[in-house]
């Protein structure tokens, strides 16, 4: 058989390049499986929407929610946190504080929703509106907290000595997507919910 | 077991699937013995349901719950988990030349959850009175509304929605995998024209999938939050159920149904069309031909998968949807079986004139363009509203999606397993048990769904356990003559299970290239070494279609990773 096969792989160069997520393969791919993500994710809201539409529509029992006040500080702490993360996509020096940070910004976003969510119910006003908004706010509050344990991820590994910023640049697409996920959604939630 | 080689966990989803074949063939059998002979009790079923079945005989109600299960388990455990997720993850990596998956570590996990779904599906034949009753499509407010609506619409439909759910999320990471390896990890020379068709078919699959079920994951959200916290998105306002008033409001069950069509049609393909990138792949092998018009092949699998998200409204033609949405949803249906017919042509195309080696999976794939082809044309009934609101109800619908989503999905399946169990396992298949398995097969299912038809326009309607009415009573004979098809079918398929088990055991060593094909995953060992290539990738230097030239070593065949 004349099968032509490849030369054996040249050896792995000094600093280890690592793609996040599985073993080291196409520098590439880390980030196409977010842009995936970010795909199926997209979807997911994409249909929530279209229910929160359809069930809006000439329903007698919808009434507007008042948005609790603090979900516009969370909504900085989000913004902010993407902030941390590019500073540390610009200044390699200081990516393992920027991931430190922005995970712990993450982290507050999260607590400041679940807070959020209990004024909501000191309002008493259930009904369908404040379904979605719970739905909606969790199930984004869920992706966010998959992030941050991403984040974690990045950090370790730039604990043990390799750099590499192909997962961290994957981490941020990501993360960049919740925050502009978020907006999103706030924007929905103030003018359907 | 928990391995994360693609190879294994192609191999897991393969082992799963089969487990549910045989679960799903069971209860049809079970369903079809009482459709034929309504008042004699099942044997041991009695023990089995004592709520269900009180000495055997089965209720109505258990007889849905037994069809709720069957539709249930088909077609997302075996008609997604077996073509698309077992062969897809056993062959995509080795066809592009890659290592393993892009993420080996979340193919693993889309495995085991997988797997998680199945087992709390099963949890609803041991939990509450039975198992759901809803069917494979849960139409809403009675799949939302908890035990009011009848047994198994307790604890046994909250997993049923639980299950599906988290199946949604197993098929989701397993979807990104296949993307992504498809798009970043082929090896040296594999451009995207040079991709084998069956490659091509995963890839294109795990596109519609990956749009389909992260649709239906929040529905299924929406859908255990009616059940459980007292939402109401999909329950609508005064509803009284078993004389009880239930507490909801305003909400939407034609929102279900379309959030759940909007995954159901997009899903059929995902069924059915890794059933046409095997037989694209198979026909030419055993034909000694190229695949007729492989771009176009192509081109016609983009169509299907775009067309699929723009059709699911003829599902819903009888659901109280304005009947001017009908009109609009029929063209694209009616549009979509243009590509379908001309992938059909292309096969045809390939076989004609060619000397074909007629070996158990050249037969299946040829089986799977006849049951597909007739599946086919009585959709182009039900694709018109005014014909389907006579069939919609009626056996009609179940003789088309059978044959043209599920018994052509499993012949794709079966011809998969002839083609490939050599490369998967180092041994060959009998021949002989093959083609009895195939021969019986065939005839079998033209027997249990071709009558069907006729059932569908005789006004037999479907989802009944009994057919007591007066106009219905003369088609009896011709449903017993289908349970007993059925049983045989059935019985026939204990031939491919005896052949798996043996020649996995005991099947002469297979060569690397068997069937003299040309694809990657036959340039390596059978079965292939953990790295799929023995620590050397291959450099791709010829397109998968390479057949009826004049090959190296006066060969007709030139393989992929060959130099001419």
């Amino acid at each position: 058989m004349t099968t032509a096969l490849a030369p054996p792989p040249p050896a792995p160069p000094a600093v280890p390049v690592a793609t996040g997520l599985g073993r080291p393969a196409s520098s590439r791919v880390a980030e196409t499986g977010v842009w995936i993500g970010i795909g199926a994710i997209s979807m997911t809201f994409a249909a929530l929407t279209s229910a929160l539409v359809v069930r809006a529509s000439d329903a007698p029992d919808w009434h507007h929610l008042h948005l609790p006040a603090l979900l516009y500080i969370n909504t900085l702490v989000l913004l902010g946190s993407s902030l941390t993360l590019e500073t540390g996509r610009r200044h390699p020096g200081r990516a393992p504080l920027a991931l430190s940070l922005t995970t712990i910004l993450g982290g507050l976003f999260v607590m400041g929703q679940v807070i959020a969510w209990r004024q909501l119910m000191t309002q008493e006003i259930g009904g369908p509106s404040s379904a979605f908004f719970y739905v909606l706010t969790a199930l984004h509050a869920a992706h966010v907290l998959g992030g941050m344990s991403g984040l974690v991820y990045v950090r370790h590994r730039m604990r043990a000595g390799v750099v590499s910023f192909v997962p961290y640049n994957a981490a941020s697409l990501y993360w960049h997507f919740m925050a502009v996920l978020w907006l999103y959604l706030l924007t929905l939630l103030t003018l359907r919910g | 077991m928990f391995s994360v080689d693609h190879k294994v966990i192609g191999r897991q989803y393969l082992d799963l699937a089969l487990v549910a074949v045989f679960t799903g063939m069971v209860l049809s059998w079970l369903m079809r013995f009482h459709l034929g002979w309504p008042d004699t009790p099942i044997p041991g079923l009695g023990k089995i349901a004592p709520g269900g079945a009180a000495g055997g005989v089965m209720t109505p109600e258990y007889y849905l719950a037994l069809m709720t299960m069957h539709g249930t388990i088909m077609v997302f455990f075996v008609l997604t988990t077996a073509p698309f997720a077992g062969f897809g993850n056993f062959l995509l990596p080795i066809q592009v030349g890659a290592e393993d998956m892009a993420f080996p570590r979340i193919n693993m996990m889309s495995f085991w959850v997988t797997l998680v779904a199945f087992l709390v599906l099963v949890a609803a034949f041991f939990v509450g009175d039975q198992p759901p009753l809803s069917g494979w499509t849960a139409y809403a407010p009675l799949s939302a509304v908890g035990k009011d609506a009848g047994p198994g619409q307790g604890w046994g439909q909250t997993l049923w929605a639980i299950s599906i759910g988290i199946f949604c999320i197993a098929q989701l990471l397993g979807s990104l995998n296949f993307i992504a390896t498809t798009l970043d990890l082929r090896t040296r020379g594999m451009s995207l024209a040079r991709m084998p068709m069956a490659t091509w078919a995963w890839f294109i699959t795990a596109v519609i999938a990956l749009v389909a079920f992260a649709v239906l994951m929040p529905a299924c959200i929406l859908l255990i939050l009616d059940r459980v916290a007292g939402t109401s998105f999909f329950i609508p306002g005064g509803l009284v159920i078993s004389d009880q008033l239930q507490p909801h409001t305003g909400g939407s069950p034609l929102l279900w149904q379309h959030l759940f069509w909007f995954f159901g049609h997009p899903e059929v393909y995902v069924a059915i069309l890794p059933g046409f990138g095997i037989v694209s792949q198979i026909l030419p092998v055993f034909a000694r031909k190229p695949l007729l018009g492989p771009k176009v092949f192509i081109a016609c699998l983009a169509a299907i998968a775009f067309l699929s998200y723009t059709v699911w409204g003829h599902h819903m033609f009888l659901s109280g949807m304005n009947p001017f949405s009908a009109t609009l949803f029929s063209v694209p249906t009616l549009v979509i079986t243009i590509p379908a017919a001309i992938v059909t042509l292309l096969w045809i195309g390939t076989i004609y004139g060619a000397r074909l080696r007629f070996t158990s999976a050249s037969l299946f794939a040829l089986g799977f363009v006849s049951v597909f082809v007739s599946g086919g044309i009585s959709g182009f009934f039900l694709a018109q509203p005014s014909t389907d609101i006579y069939l919609h109800g009626t056996y009609f619908v179940v003789a088309h999606f059978h044959f043209v989503m599920g018994v052509a999905a499993m012949f794709g399946i079966f011809a998969g397993t002839y083609f490939w169990f050599p490369k998967m396992f180092g041994r060959m298949m009998s021949e002989t048990l093959g083609k009895w398995h195939f021969w019986l097969t065939f005839i079998g299912v033209y027997c249990i769904f071709m009558p069907m038809h006729y059932l569908g326009l005789a006004g037999n309607v479907r989802r009944y356990s009994a057919f007591t009415d007066d106009y219905l009573q003369p088609l009896i004979p011709l449903h017993r003559f289908i349970t007993i098809a059925a049983l045989v079918t059935g019985a026939a398929q204990l031939i491919f299970l005896y052949n798996l088990i043996r020649s996995r055991l005991r099947g002469p060593q297979a060569p690397d290239n068997p069937w003299e094909a040309t694809t990657l995953e036959w340039s390596t060992s059978s079965p292939p070494p953990h790295d799929n290539f023995g620590g050397r990738r291959p450099v791709v230097t010829q397109g998968p279609n390479e057949y009826a030239v004049a090959g190296p070593g006066g060969r007709d065949y030139i393989m992929q990773a060959e130099s001419r």
